[in-house]
């Protein structure tokens, strides 16, 4: 069902190394490191909370790492100079969860947009592109819509489109089955594969969905409250012993840690002040 | 045992004065920020206003006059109805008060400098905080919270170039037209009144108030409303682009949008009449 992951060649697209990360005084990512190569799909898994989101927008280049590093295609978003970000952001796509098309725009001119601002092509040549796009997830027809007007799946359609306009190398899926049916994810889990094989693209999912993850990836990274669990390929991370794993596999619940001092701690502690 | 217990009392009332000195800590600093913030984001979309094109990422022409539209026609109405009834109610109040000098026939210079110095700018600038500051810092909130402002900048396209520079352009340019209206508006509802009561022709208050009325007391007004445009979209940009918590927090962020910008174009008109009027005299 994967596919091709003995196709993907040894160059790496994106390298974390030692990534760690804050929100306040809480961490959220330790250490994380890992690599993803060209033309593969890899997939970051994990529940809520496990970081996940967060890493995206490392690599996403939404926060800059203060503490370790992290590379887009060779370029070290820590020391990158805002036009350096900018030339590497031409060269990704992103389609995010709720699907974050604008929503004062039709959704041919979200799709449009990447081509508008960065492109000189004239508007008869980017509404065929556009077009182009939208055929391919299946939403010819529909681009004179407002994103208000259509269903969950559309928008997140429509959002793919609007990611691979530019005919990204890299391209970037955060949560691309959530909130939807069955049927309707595992058509988008589909779409996402004939994306990668028909552009020839490098593909990173996050998400939580078990069956898509197993569905799509070459290789997939566990997270679990910030640490990387496990990484390998499909058949590697179901044989992985890590009970942590395959708990989470088996969607069975964590046995707690059962500290009695911490919790009474935790329930005694004073926080009116 | 008594005595740690008073120690244990004694520690948790330094740990309440230390946290409470921790928020209000947080919160200058948060205040502080936010006013940096502002600032920066004035300087940054200056910048792509002017260097946009010549970096091949020009304003959008479009989303200007989007604004414009938005911010400064679609105001007309409400800007002339309440401009013509302020200028009925100061000369109402001027006849009385004047009256009870017998000094009616001086009303027009203190409905003409109060309207063209104060009263134009400042309503205005209120009606416009209410009506676009907040919906600046609604849309923004939205966006933000829908990640629509991360997908922006993922598409290597700015968020300040794209949103706040027509915004903020369309503010400077609108304010003050809109300021000026106001001052024609509530002139003519003050000479309507005046005329009607003290039974003189609308061409002898016209005379009048080319008499009494400065080119500088009009700069002064309009001067004003181009700094209280700058505070409206600022105000609208930082409290919306600090949004988080859904739907409840755009809606905090919306009132508080407007509260801050009603406040700021109040105290900031209080210190330029100060400033301006010493250096006058």
């Amino acid at each position: 069902m994967s596919g091709q992951a003995g196709g993907a060649s040894a160059r790496t697209v994106i390298e974390v190394e030692h990534l760690t990360t804050h929100y306040g005084p809480r961490r959220i990512l330790d250490d994380v490191s890992l690599s993803v190569r060209e033309g593969e799909v890899f997939v970051i898994m994990g529940g809520s909370g496990s970081g996940k989101s967060t890493l995206l927008r490392y690599l996403l280049a939404l926060e800059r790492p203060t503490s370790g590093r992290v590379r887009l295609f060779g370029v070290d978003l820590h020391s990158a100079r805002a036009a350096e970000i900018m030339q590497l952001r031409k060269r990704m796509g992103v389609a995010f969860q709720g699907g974050a098309l604008l929503s004062s725009m039709s959704v041919g001119e979200n799709v449009m947009l990447p081509l508008r601002e960065h492109t000189d092509l004239d508007r008869r040549t980017m509404q065929i592109m556009a077009r182009l796009k939208l055929e391919v997830v299946d939403l010819a027809g529909f681009e004179h819509l407002m994103p208000a007007e259509l269903s969950g799946g559309m928008v997140k359609r429509a959002a793919l489109a609007r990611a691979v306009v530019m005919d990204p190398k890299l391209l970037f899926c955060d949560e691309p089955s959530a909130g939807l049916d069955p049927v309707v994810a595992a058509a988008l889990d589909a779409l996402i594969l004939k994306l990668r094989n028909a552009l020839g693209m490098t593909v990173v999912v996050v998400t939580h969905e078990l069956d898509s993850a197993f569905n799509i990836a070459d290789r997939i990274v566990v997270l679990d409250r910030g640490t990387i669990l496990t990484i390998g390929t499909v058949d590697e991370v179901r044989r992985c012993a890590d009970v942590r794993v395959q708990n989470l596999l088996n969607r069975r619940l964590e046995t707690a840690d059962l500290d009695p001092e911490a919790y009474l701690q935790r329930l005694t502690r004073d926080t009116s002040h | 045992m008594a005595t740690e217990i008073r120690a244990d009392a004694d520690r948790s009332l330094a740990q309440g004065a230390l946290s409470r000195l921790e928020q209000l800590g947080r919160r200058v600093a948060a205040a502080v920020s936010g006013l940096g913030f502002g600032a920066a984001l004035f300087i940054e979309s200056a910048f792509w206003l002017v260097m946009g094109r010549r970096r091949r990422q020009p304003v959008r022409v479009a989303a200007v006059a989007e604004e414009m539209m938005q911010v400064g026609v679609r105001a007309i109405p409400i800007v002339t109805v309440l401009s013509a009834t302020i200028g009925v109610m100061l000369a109402i109040q001027g006849i009385y008060t004047l009256g009870l000098f017998g000094a009616e026939s001086r009303v027009t210079i203190g409905i003409a400098l109060s309207i063209t110095r104060e009263f134009a700018p400042l309503i205005t600038g209120i009606l416009v905080a209410g009506r676009s500051g907040s919906a600046l810092a609604a849309r923004l909130g939205t966006m933000n919270i829908s990640q629509e402002i991360d997908a922006l900048r993922v598409m290597g396209i700015n968020p300040v170039r794209f949103l706040v520079a027509p915004s903020l352009l369309a503010m400077l340019v609108m304010l003050p037209a809109l300021t000026f209206w106001s001052d024609l508006i509530a002139l003519a509802g003050a000479g309507v009144y005046v005329s009607f009561e003290l039974g003189i022709s609308m061409a002898a208050y016209a005379d009048q108030l080319i008499e009494v009325v400065s080119a500088d007391d009009i700069v002064h007004g309009l001067s004003k409303s181009v700094i209280f445009a700058a505070l409206i979209a600022l105000v609208g940009v930082v409290n919306g682009a600090a949004v988080s918590g859904g739907a409840e927090g755009v809606g905090r962020a919306t009132t508080r949008a407007v509260v801050q910008a009603i406040t700021a174009i109040v105290i900031t008109d209080m210190l330029f009449v100060f400033v301006m009027t010493r250096t006058a005299t």
